[in-house]
């Protein structure tokens, strides 16, 4: 029984994906950049809600891991004549090695984890205020360094000439990983213990769950998805540095918030409204067509839009659009459902 | 002298302890808000935007030097009771974790209207720049803005103390930030004590701002946003949960800040986030609950 009715707590999520991706398809190639960015933003927020919604633990830092993905990617795709061009600084090892587009992602997902796993084996020790602002530590140093040195990338410029790989299918599948990985894990039981660190961490750890395990492991995870987002990311456009730092985790952190932390549901609605919200004010810098009514906006527009969208959300609905919870089917037995209230009634 | 290793001079450590007594005073208007709300305040780096801003006005008018910076003062207090007004308060019976994130939100939000209202490039307040001349002191040649920091963050501080320590608000203030239901139930009330709080941070944030915009005369909507991120990370360094903890770490971080920016080669200087930022994760690993902070703490509100 329960088997039917958690259908819809993955379906869901991956029909908008796909729906995303159909929509996509049928637009002018003008209008698909948006789509093709919405389903990259997709991947990067799924990734960001394995760890933080899992855990309810606020990173700022995941951004500095789909930084290090894209840098993989690019720096390992871009080929040799151009590389020596636009990268002169390259180290001699990278400079050498090309890899195709699969293994590029790969390998942008697990120099994501390694990060990860390197930066979460000491934070992951903290918790609250200093963790927050010890994940804001790397993501300023991941972005200062690869600003920087140009041994591992282009440095200050950004990635040109990496092969435009990332079309409608790779994006919307790479969104669909992400979304499966992230299902999966809160199905195992490492997710489950993980969410009763969140909502209790004092109880889950006379259960006998390592707090710190537990969030090491998400952290890692998280990485990898994140790394391997970035790896879509580079394939769809050039990026520098600058792109993949404050800004992104702003937005990114506010389609998570806005959709609501809790749930998967709530990561993929955030971020087709946010991101459809946000492209439609870009758009609007030269002039979009409503309805017959031109309107021209300012560049910044979408910018301010999103944070004040977010700022209301977080006033009036702090618990984000979805109120945190997986779409599933509707109970029969009434007992279940005051049960389940009772629940979720914190 | 003493100072001769690692080529750091006088006027380098001067400009260290200048910068360590800006970042002090806004790591106390933090501290404060923390204090009594639970909340951090991301968007105190955009309050002094905002003044910074209005100083850039009053140079562009050519108001006198006083003039504008009384509406400098005028502009950020009127924006931190807005602030209070129209995020805090409905915010403040929301978990910690959100409060920070909404501020996340308003300091992004403030930081584009500042975009799209005064350009990419921003403007530039010249009017305080006769500032940055040096000042000969016994054959060490210090920049004035240096010596009136000091000054300054010594003076506001001071002037907490006796605020904290000896008047019935102050009195009221620390009862809130110790535990507020209690404070409340003793008869604290809640919004004197809030807005008190604002306002003096506001006021510090002020300060702060005349101060930077001396040293760094372009005013632009990213200003600072980077000063405030180092500021939290300097106050979570020292100990939030009280105020002078929160001030020594403010203090470090600019000091190491300022003299690391002088001391490091020009082909490591660009590196300096970084260094500072892994020094932070270093101390924040080896004392979670603040370098300044006695003993184990109370378990971790946020």
């Amino acid at each position: 029984m329960s088997v039917v009715r958690r259908i819809p707590e993955l379906l869901a999520p991956a029909l908008l994906v796909l729906g995303t991706a159909l929509l996509g398809l049928e637009v002018s190639s003008y209008l698909q950049v948006y789509f093709l960015d919405t389903l990259v933003k997709v991947a990067i927020v799924v990734a960001l809600y394995l760890f933080i919604g899992n855990s309810g633990v606020l990173s700022f830092g995941q951004i500095s891991f789909v930084a290090l993905g894209a840098w993989t990617a690019g720096v390992l795709t871009v080929p040799e004549g151009q590389k020596r061009i636009i990268m002169p600084g390259l180290a001699h090892f990278l400079l050498k090695t090309n890899v195709g587009n699969v293994a590029s992602l790969v390998l942008a997902a697990a120099v994501g984890a390694a990060a990860a796993l390197a930066a979460g084996l000491p934070l992951m020790r903290l918790s609250g205020l200093a963790a927050g602002i010890a994940t804001f530590g790397v993501l300023e140093i991941t972005s200062n360094v690869l600003t920087f040195n140009q041994s591992i990338g282009p440095g200050e410029n950004a990635f040109s000439s990496v092969p435009p790989t990332t079309g409608i299918w790779q994006a919307a599948i790479g969104a669909l990983i992400c979304l499966a990985v992230a299902y999966l894990y809160q199905r195992t039981r490492f997710g489950r213990m993980l969410r009763a660190t969140r909502e209790d961490p004092a109880a889950a750890a006379a259960a006998g769950i390592s707090i710190y395990r537990q969030r090491l492991l998400a952290f890692t995870l998280s990485g990898a998805l994140c790394g391997f987002a970035g790896g879509i990311y580079v394939h769809l456009q050039s990026l520098a540095a600058g792109d993949l730092s404050l800004d992104l985790t702003f937005i990114t952190l506010a389609m998570l918030v806005v959709g609501g932390s809790g749930s998967l549901l709530g990561a993929v609605v955030g971020t087709l409204a946010l991101n459809g919200i946000y492209s439609f004010f870009s758009a609007a810098v030269n002039t979009v067509d409503v309805f017959g009514w031109n309107l021209t906006v300012r560049a910044g527009t979408a910018e301010l839009v999103l944070g004040a969208l977010m700022a209301l959300v977080l006033i009036l609905r702090p618990s984000g659009l979805t109120g945190g919870r997986e779409l599933s089917m509707p109970r029969r037995r009434r007992a279940a459902v005051d049960l389940e209230k009772a629940r979720v009634t914190r | 002298m003493i100072l001769g290793f690692l080529n750091l001079t006088w006027p380098t450590f001067a400009n260290g302890v200048a910068l360590g007594g800006v970042y002090a005073l806004m790591a106390v208007g933090i501290g404060l808000v923390f204090g009594v709300l639970r909340l951090v305040n991301f968007a105190y780096g955009q309050l002094i935007m905002a003044g910074a801003f209005a100083l850039a006005y009053g140079a562009q008018w050519n108001l006198p030097n006083w003039v504008s910076i009384l509406f400098c003062f005028g502009v950020v207090l009127a924006l931190s009771v807005l602030m209070d007004r129209l995020v805090f308060r409905p915010l403040r019976t929301h978990s910690p974790a959100v409060m920070l994130v909404a501020t996340f939100a308003i300091a992004f939000l403030l930081q584009n209207i500042a975009l799209l209202a005064f350009g990419p490039l921003g403007k530039s307040a010249g009017s305080l720049a006769s500032l940055n001349a040096p000042w000969d002191i016994g054959g060490v040649e210090i920049k004035k803005i240096a010596v009136i920091s000091v000054a300054t963050a010594a003076g506001c501080l001071a002037i907490l103390q006796v605020l904290l320590t000896r008047t019935p608000l102050g009195l009221h203030m620390r009862a809130a930030a110790m535990d507020f239901r209690t404070a409340r139930l003793l008869g604290v009330r809640a919004n004197r004590v809030i807005a008190a709080a604002v306002m003096v941070s506001g006021l510090f944030a002020a300060v702060s701002a005349v101060m930077l915009t001396a040293q760094e005369i372009t005013v632009t909507y990213a200003f600072g946003t980077q000063d405030t991120i180092l500021v939290l990370a300097g106050v979570v360094l020292g100990g939030l949960n009280r105020p002078i903890p929160a001030t020594l770490g403010g203090f470090s971080i600019g000091f190491a800040s300022g003299i690391l920016g002088g001391v490091l080669p020009s082909n490591q200087s660009q590196y300096l986030p970084t260094f500072l930022f892994a020094a932070v994760i270093v101390v924040l690993l080896v004392r979670p609950n603040g370098l300044f902070t006695r003993g184990g703490g109370a378990v971790e509100r946020v």
